[in-house]
C-alpha cells in the first residue's frame, strides 16, 4: 500500500481528525472571504478572523479545559453556565460599588470575591459527587437550576453596567499587539497542561476514569481526585465569567455563560475525550473549541443565516457520537472497527457478560463465571 | 471470562418483615406525600399571609393549573422518560419550536388550527422516536442524544423565523380564550388537556403493561430484558411520549401566549426535569408517580404565584427556591436509595 | 423398564470465541424429575453451556432436543417460551416492582388492555402458597433480601407459561449459584421448594460450589473440563474424592525446570497474623499466620473462598469479625489504602475488571501503585519512572517491551506480568497472587512461578493461589485448604504431601 508508516502514524494521533475538521472549516471560508487568513495592524493591534476566533472563542476554551478533567474521571459538569453568570455578577457588582471603579486593589479584589465563589461552587459539586455518592449530572444540575437565580439576585435583575480600565483589560483589552485574552488562556492552558502532565494528577484522573475499582484496589484517593477535579472545573468557568463580563463591562446573570456547559461538553467530545472517562487530551478539547467557534464564524461569513448555527451543531453533536459509538460502527463499516464482544480478550472469553451490568450484582457477591 | 463485584453485600436481614420505620422510609409513596404535604404547607402558608389580597379565592388556585398547564404536559412526559431510566433535554427546545411552527404555518401560511395541530404533535412525537432510536440501537447516552435535540429544534425555529410570530387568527384567540365554568373558578382549555394528559398517563403507567415496562426497565434494564420484555421498544416508546408530550405542551404554550417565539421556553426542560423530580421520582430511574409530577409542577407554580403576591420579592427567587427544593429531594433520595442497598 | 426419556437432550453442543473453544462437542442431558449438578472447574465451560441452553449465546454446532423436538433457542424469551428457566446467582429481577408483579410482569391477567390487579395478586399469592412459601406479594422486592428475592424468581420461573396457557409451564429449571451468598436456613428453603418442584415434575440443572451442597441435594451429575464432557455419574455412585478428580484432571506437568528446586527452609518470623477474620457470605473467620520469606499457598475448589480471603487481607472487602496484624502493629483494613500502607499488595484474578487500567499505557499501569502512595503532588521524576519501568519490562520480560504500549493490547500472561511488576516497585512485604497463572501460556507461568520463588528467597511473604494443585504444591511452605467457605486447614508441605493427599482434605473437610 502507499500509505508509510508516518503518514499512519500521523492519522492515528488522537487530535488528527479534530485538526482535519479545524483546518477544512477554516478553509471553507476562503472563497467567501478571500482576505480570510490575513492579519493587519490597526492602532498597534492585530485584527484579523484568526484573532477574533480565538478571541470570542476564549471563554469557551477556559471552561472546556475544566470540563475535561471532569468528564476524564467520568463525571461531567452542567453548572459552569451557571458559574460563569455568578463570577460575573458578584465581581461586577463588587466594582459598581467602588468609588474609583478604576482603582487596581478593588479590581483584584472583586476578582477575588468572584474566583472564591466559583471554587465554593466547585466544593459543592465535589462534595455532592464525590462524597454523597451522587451521579455528576444529577449533582451538578442543583447549581445549574439555582446559579443563574442567584447571579440575577447579586445582580437585583438587572444588567450591572461597569467602567473600569483594568478590568476590562482581561476579556477586551490589548497586550503586545494581541488581544489580553489570548494570553489569558495561554497561560489556563499551560497551568493545566502543567498541572496534569508534569504531576501524577493526569496519570490519577485518567486511571479513576478509565477503570474505577481497578484504581480503588491500587490505592488512589479518588474521592480527592474528584473535588479537586470540580473545583478547578468551576475556577475555569469562574476565569470565563471574569473574561466574559469584562469583554462587555457587564453582567448579565440571565444570559451570560447560557448554553455554555453544552458547548464545553461538545468541544471536549471533539477533542477526542470519551465522555465514558479515561484518556483526555487538554490539546484536543482546545482545538474543539475552536472547531466550535470556527463553525459559528464560519456559518456567518459564508452568508448562510446564523440562526442555522444550531442546526449545524446539532448535526456534529450527532456525527461525532455516532462515530465514537462501537455499535455505530459495527453496523456502518462491519466488524473492522468494531470491538466485537470477545475480540479483545486475553483469555479469549467474552468480554462482556449481560449478568456485569445488572444493577442487582450490586448486592450480590462474587460471582465467578467459568 | 470472570468478574467480581466487589461492592459491599448487604448483611443477611435478621427478619423477613422490615420495621415499621424501615417500612415507611422504605416505602415509594414517601416523597409523593411530602411533595403533597408541602404544596399544602406553602398554600396554607400563602392563605395566611395574603388572606387580604384574594389568596384564599378559588380562582387563584385554578390559575395555578392555567398558568401551568403547559409545564405539566411536559413534565408528565419527562416523568415516562425519567421513570424509565434516561433524560430529555430536549423538551424545552421542541415546545419553543412547536410555538414556531404553529404560528408560522396559522399566520403565515393560512392553515386552519384544526391542521395544524396534528402535524405539530406528529412532528413532535417524531422526533421523540429519533432521539429513543439513536439512544436505544447505537447505545449513545441519552444525554449527549437529547442534548443534540435541544440544538436542533432550538436552530429550526430560528431557521423559520428570527422574530417573533404573533397569531391573530380568531379560531385560536376564541380557543384561548374559551373558558370551562366550575362554579367557583374556571378552567382554560389548556389546563383542561393538562388534566386529560395527567390522567390517561396515570391510566398507561399503572394499568397497562406497557407502564409497567417502563417501570422494569427503569428498575434494571438487563433485568427486564432477560425476563423477556422488549426492552428496546419500551425506551423508544417512552421518547416518543415525551416529544409528543412537549409538542403538546407547545401548543398549550402557543394558545397561552398567542405568539411563536424561537427563544420561548428556553431552559423549560429544567423545570420540567425539577418538576419531576421534587414530585418523587428517582432520577436513577423505576420509581416514582405521575401524581408526584403533578405535585411538584403546583409546587413550582405556587412559588410563583405567592413571589408575585408578595410582590417585594422578585422573580429569580424562583430558580432558587427551585434549586434549593430540587437539592433537597435529591438528598432525601440519595437516603432513600442508599438504605435500600444496606 | 425401559429408560426414561430425557425431557432435555442437548448432542455435540460446540461454541468458540475468537482463540478459544469453550465447549467442544458436549452431551448433556436431563430428566425430568431430577435435581442435576452440573461441575467443572473455572473454563469448564458450565457457564458457556448454560447459556447456549438458555439463549444467551447461540450454539457453533451441535442440536438441542426438548421432549424429544429439536429446538432452535436464540433468545432468553425463545427459552422461556419453550419452557426453560433461568435463574441467576445475582437475581434477575426489578426490585422496584412488587412482588406479584415481578412474577407476573411481561404476561400480566388483562381485559381490554387493563391490568387487573386484584386478579395478579390473588393469582400470585396462591402461586406462591401453593410453593409453600410466606410471601407478601404486594411489597416491593427490594423491601426482602436477597434470598427470598431468589425464591421469587423461581416462583416466577414456575408460572411463567401458565398464565397464557401457551406452554405447559416449566419443564427445565436453571439454578445457577442461587446459594452463593445464602446462610443455612435460607438454603434449606431452597433445597425444600427444589425437592418439591422435582416431585411435580420439574427438571432442575443446579449450579452449586458447595460439594456438601451437591450432595445434599442432586441425584446426578454431569462433570465438564476444558470444555468437554468427562462424565455423567448418579451422585450416590461417585464419592467427593472421585468427583474432585474429575473435575481437576490429571494436570501434566511441563514445568520440569522448577522440579529440583528446594524450598527456602528458614523462614523467618510472623509477618501476618489474622484472628477470626470474616466475613458474613464471603468466608468464614479464620486464623492465618504468614511468616516472612513464607509462601503459603491456598488450596481448593473454585467458589471455595480462596479469593474472599485474599481480599479481607487486603482490605478489599471490610471484615465484619476478626482482626489483621502486620509486622506486630495492628491494622484497621477498613480500604485497600491501609494495607498497601502496611506493605501488602494484591494482584487480583480479574486482570481486566480489577487490575489494569487498559486505556492507559505499560508504564502508566506499572507505575501507579507506587504513584498512588507518593500522592498526586509527588510525580516519579521521568528518569528514575523510566528506569524503573524499564527494569521490570526486562526483568519480568514483558513483550512488548514498549512502555508506551497500551496495556489493553497485550496478552494475558504479559497483562499478568506488568500487574506483577506494578506490585514489585512498591516493594512489599505480603504479596497476594490470586490466580496470577489463570489464561496464560506455559511459558509465562513457568516465569512466575520462578518468580515467586526468587521472591521468597529474597524475603518477600507471598500469598498464593492457583486452580492447580500441583503449583500450590511446588511453591509454598505451608499450604491452606478451604472448602465451602471455610479454612479447613493447613499443611506444612512436605515430600509426604501429595496433591491426592490434598484433595482427600479438600473432600473431606479435614486433614489426617
Amino acid at each position: 500500500m502507499t500509505t508509510t508508516p508516518r503518514w499512519r502514524a500521523l492519522t492515528h494521533h488522537n487530535l488528527f481528525w479534530p485538526v482535519v475538521v479545524l483546518v477544512v472549516l477554516l478553509l471553507v471560508n476562503v472563497p467567501f472571504t478571500p482576505d480570510f487568513f490575513s492579519i493587519r495592524m490597526t492602532n498597534g493591534h492585530l485584527h484579523g478572523s484568526l484573532v477574533s476566533i480565538v478571541l470570542f472563542g476564549s471563554p469557551l476554551i477556559l471552561v472546556a479545559v475544566g470540563m475535561t478533567l471532569v468528564i476524564a474521571t467520568g463525571g461531567i459538569d452542567l453548572s459552569v453556565g451557571a458559574v460563569v453568570a455568578i463570577t460575573g455578577a458578584l465581581t461586577c457588582s463588587y466594582i459598581s460599588d467602588q468609588s474609583d471603579q478604576s482603582a487596581l486593589s478593588g479590581v483584584f479584589f472583586a476578582i477575588g470575591i468572584g474566583l472564591l465563589a466559583a471554587v465554593v461552587c466547585g466544593l459543592w459539586n465535589g462534595f455532592l459527587v464525590a462524597r454523597m455518592g451522587i451521579q455528576p449530572i444529577i449533582a451538578t444540575l442543583i447549581i445549574m437550576v439555582a446559579g443563574r437565580g442567584v447571579a440575577q439576585l447579586v445582580t437585583d435583575g438587572q444588567i450591572i453596567t461597569i467602567n473600569s480600565e483594568p478590568y476590562k483589560l482581561i476579556g477586551g483589552g490589548y497586550w503586545l499587539t494581541l488581544p489580553f485574552s489570548i494570553f489569558v488562556v495561554a497561560a489556563v492552558v499551560a497551568v493545566t497542561v502543567v498541572l496534569t502532565r508534569k504531576t501524577a494528577l493526569g496519570l490519577l484522573v485518567e486511571s479513576v476514569g478509565g477503570n474505577a475499582e481497578a484504581s480503588r484496589l491500587v490505592g488512589i484517593r479518588s474521592r480527592r481526585i474528584k473535588i479537586m477535579v470540580y473545583v478547578f472545573c468551576a475556577l475555569c468557568a469562574g476565569i470565563a465569567g471574569l473574561m466574559i463580563s469584562s469583554n462587555t463591562s457587564a453582567a448579565d446573570g440571565n444570559n451570560a455563560g447560557l448554553w455554555i456547559e453544552l458547548d464545553a461538553i461538545l468541544a471536549v467530545v471533539i477533542g477526542g475525550t470519551s465522555l465514558l472517562g479515561g484518556r483526555f487530551s487538554i490539546g484536543g478539547t482546545v482545538i474543539g473549541a475552536l472547531v466550535i467557534q470556527t463553525l459559528t464564524t464560519t456559518i456567518y461569513t459564508i452568508g448562510v443565516p446564523t440562526q442555522t448555527n444550531l442546526v449545524f451543531k446539532a448535526a456534529v453533536v450527532i456525527v461525532v457520537c455516532l462515530l465514537q459509538s462501537p455499535k455505530f460502527r459495527a453496523k456502518a463499516f462491519g466488524g473492522r472497527f468494531g470491538n466485537k464482544p470477545g475480540a479483545k480478550g486475553g483469555t479469549g472469553q467474552p468480554a462482556v457478560a449481560p449478568a456485569q451490568t445488572a444493577k442487582t450484582t450490586e448486592a450480590a457477591p462474587k460471582m465467578e463465571v467459568s | 471470562m470472570s468478574t467480581t463485584t466487589t461492592t459491599k453485600r448487604p448483611p443477611a436481614p435478621d427478619s423477613r418483615t422490615p420495621s415499621k420505620a424501615a417500612q415507611l422510609l422504605g416505602d415509594r409513596r414517601l416523597p409523593v406525600l411530602v411533595t403533597a404535604g408541602l404544596f399544602l404547607a406553602m398554600y396554607v402558608a400563602g392563605l395566611s399571609r395574603y388572606q387580604n389580597y384574594g389568596f384564599g379565592e378559588a380562582q387563584v388556585f385554578m390559575n395555578l393549573f392555567i398558568d401551568n398547564g403547559y409545564l405539566l404536559v411536559a413534565a408528565v412526559g419527562v416523568t415516562f422518560v425519567i421513570l424509565s431510566g434516561g433524560i430529555d433535554l430536549s423538551v424545552g427546545s421542541v415546545i419553543g419550536f412547536t410555538t414556531m411552527f404553529t404560528a408560522w404555518l396559522v399566520e403565515r401560511q393560512g392553515l386552519p388550527i384544526l391542521v395544524v395541530i396534528p402535524m405539530a404533535l406528529a412532528v413532535g412525537a417524531f422526533g421523540g422516536f429519533l432521539m429513543g432510536y439513536v439512544i436505544h440501537n447505537f447505545e449513545i447516552q441519552p444525554f449527549i442524544v437529547t442534548l443534540a435535540g435541544l440544538f436542533l429544534f432550538r436552530g429550526l425555529c430560528l431557521v423559520i423565523s428570527k422574530e417573533s410570530i404573533s397569531i391573530g387568527d380568531s379560531s385560536v384567540s376564541s380557543m384561548a380564550g374559551a373558558q370551562v365554568n366550575l362554579g367557583a373558578g374556571f378552567l382554560s382549555i389548556g389546563a383542561i388537556v393538562a388534566l386529560v394528559v395527567l390522567a390517561v398517563a396515570f391510566y398507561v403507567l399503572h394499568y397497562t403493561r406497557f407502564g409497567r415496562r417502563v417501570y422494569a426497565v427503569g428498575g434494571n434494564e438487563q433485568s427486564a430484558m432477560l425476563m423477556g420484555l422488549p426492552q428496546g421498544g419500551t425506551k423508544i416508546a417512552v421518547y416518543t411520549i415525551s416529544g409528543f408530550c412537549s409538542a403538546l405542551a407547545g401548543l398549550l404554550f402557543t394558545l397561552y401566549i398567542q405568539s411563536g417565539d424561537p427563544l420561548h421556553a428556553t431552559g423549560m426542560e429544567l423545570d420540567a426535569i425539577a418538576a419531576v423530580v421534587i414530585g418523587g421520582t428517582l432520577l436513577t430511574g423505576g420509581s416514582g408517580y405521575v401524581i408526584g409530577t403533578l405535585f411538584g409542577v403546583l409546587v413550582l407554580g405556587l412559588i410563583k404565584s405567592i413571589i408575585q403576591f408578595e410582590g417585594t420579592l422578585s422573580s429569580w427567587w424562583t430558580k432558587i427556591a427551585t434549586g434549593v427544593l430540587l437539592c433537597a429531594f435529591i438528598l432525601i433520595q440519595r437516603a432513600m436509595t442508599a438504605r435500600k442497598k444496606t | 423398564m425401559a429408560e426414561p426419556q430425557p425431557v432435555l437432550e442437548m448432542t455435540g453442543i460446540v461454541k468458540e470465541f475468537p482463540g478459544v473453544r469453550a465447549l467442544s462437542g458436549v452431551d448433556f442431558r436431563l430428566f425430568p424429575g431430577e435435581i442435576h449438578a452440573l461441575m467443572g472447574e473455572n473454563g469448564a465451560g458450565k457457564s458457556t453451556l448454560i447459556k447456549v441452553l438458555t439463549g444467551v449465546y447461540s450454539l457453533d454446532d451441535g442440536t438441542i432436543t426438548l421432549d424429544g423436538q429439536p429446538v432452535q433457542i436464540d433468545s432468553p424469551l425463545q427459552a422461556q417460551q419453550a419452557g426453560i428457566s433461568t435463574v441467576y446467582q445475582e437475581v434477575n429481577l426489578c426490585p422496584n416492582l412488587s412482588v406479584a408483579e415481578n412474577i407476573f410482569i411481561g404476561r400480566e391477567p388483562t381485559r381490554f388492555g387493563r391490568i387487573q390487579w386484584n386478579r395478579m395478586r390473588k393469582e400470585a399469592a396462591e402461586l406462591v402458597d401453593r410453593l409453600g412459601l410466606d410471601i407478601d406479594v404486594t411489597a416491593p422486592l427490594s423491601s426482602y433480601p436477597l434470598a427470598v428475592q431468589q425464591l421469587v424468581a423461581i416462583v416466577r420461573s414456575v408460572g411463567t407459561g401458565d398464565s397464557d396457557g401457551a406452554g405447559a409451564g416449566t419443564k427445565v429449571l436453571v439454578l445457577d449459584e442461587p446459594t452463593s451468598s445464602l446462610d443455612r436456613d435460607e438454603v434449606l428453603e431452597l433445597f425444600r421448594l427444589m425437592r418439591q418442584l422435582r416431585d411435580e415434575g420439574v427438571a432442575i440443572l443446579f449450579v452449586s460450589h458447595f460439594l456438601d451442597q451437591i450432595y445434599e441435594i442432586c441425584d446426578r451429575m454431569t462433570v465438564l473440563r476444558n470444555g468437554t464432557l468427562v462424565g455423567e455419574h448418579m451422585v450416590s455412585e461417585l464419592d467427593q474424592v472421585g468427583l474432585i478428580q474429575l473435575m481437576i484432571g490429571k494436570a501434566l506437568d511441563q514445568l520440569e525446570e522448577l522440579h529440583d528446586h528446594q524450598l527456602r527452609s528458614d523462614v523467618g518470623e510472623t509477618l501476618v497474623k489474622a484472628d477470626g477474620l470474616g466475613r458474613t457470605g464471603g468466608i468464614a473467620p479464620f486464623d492465618l499466620e504468614i511468616k516472612k520469606g513464607e509462601v503459603v499457598g491456598l488450596a481448593g475448589l473454585l467458589g471455595s473462598g480462596r479469593t474472599e480471603l485474599a481480599r479481607l487481607l487486603f482490605g478489599a472487602d471490610q471484615p465484619d469479625s476478626g482482626k489483621v496484624s502486620i509486622g506486630g502493629k495492628q491494622v484497621s483494613m477498613s480500604a485497600p489504602n491501609d494495607a498497601i500502607g502496611a506493605g501488602v499488595a494484591f494482584c487480583s484474578e480479574n486482570r481486566k475488571s480489577e487490575g489494569l487500567v487498559p486505556d492507559l499505557t505499560v508504564r502508566e499501569n506499572i507505575i501507579l501503585a507506587l504513584q498512588a502512595a507518593r500522592g498526586w503532588t509527588r510525580p516519579i521524576p521521568a528518569s528514575q519512572r523510566d528506569e524503573l519501568v524499564a527494569k521490570y519490562i526486562k526483568a519480568l520480560d514483558i513483550r512488548p517491551a514498549n512502555p508506551e504500549a497500551r496495556v489493553g493490547q497485550l496478552s494475558g500472561g504479559n497483562q499478568q506480568k506488568v500487574l506483577l511488576a506494578r506490585w514489585l516497585i512498591t516493594q512489599p512485604k505480603l504479596l497476594i497472587l490470586d490466580e496470577p497463572t489463570r489464561g496464560i501460556d506455559v511459558g509465562a507461568k513457568t516465569e512466575i512461578q520462578k518468580l515467586v520463588v526468587s521472591l521468597s528467597e529474597d524475603g518477600m511473604s507471598v500469598l498464593y493461589i492457583a486452580a492447580e494443585l500441583e503449583e500450590v504444591l511446588r511453591l509454598s511452605h505451608t499450604i491452606g485448604v478451604l472448602r465451602d467457605r471455610k479454612l479447613v486447614a493447613q499443611i506444612a508441605n512436605g515430600p509426604e504431601i501429595t496433591p491426592s493427599r490434598i484433595l482427600e482434605t479438600i473432600a473431606s473437610g479435614e486433614h489426617q
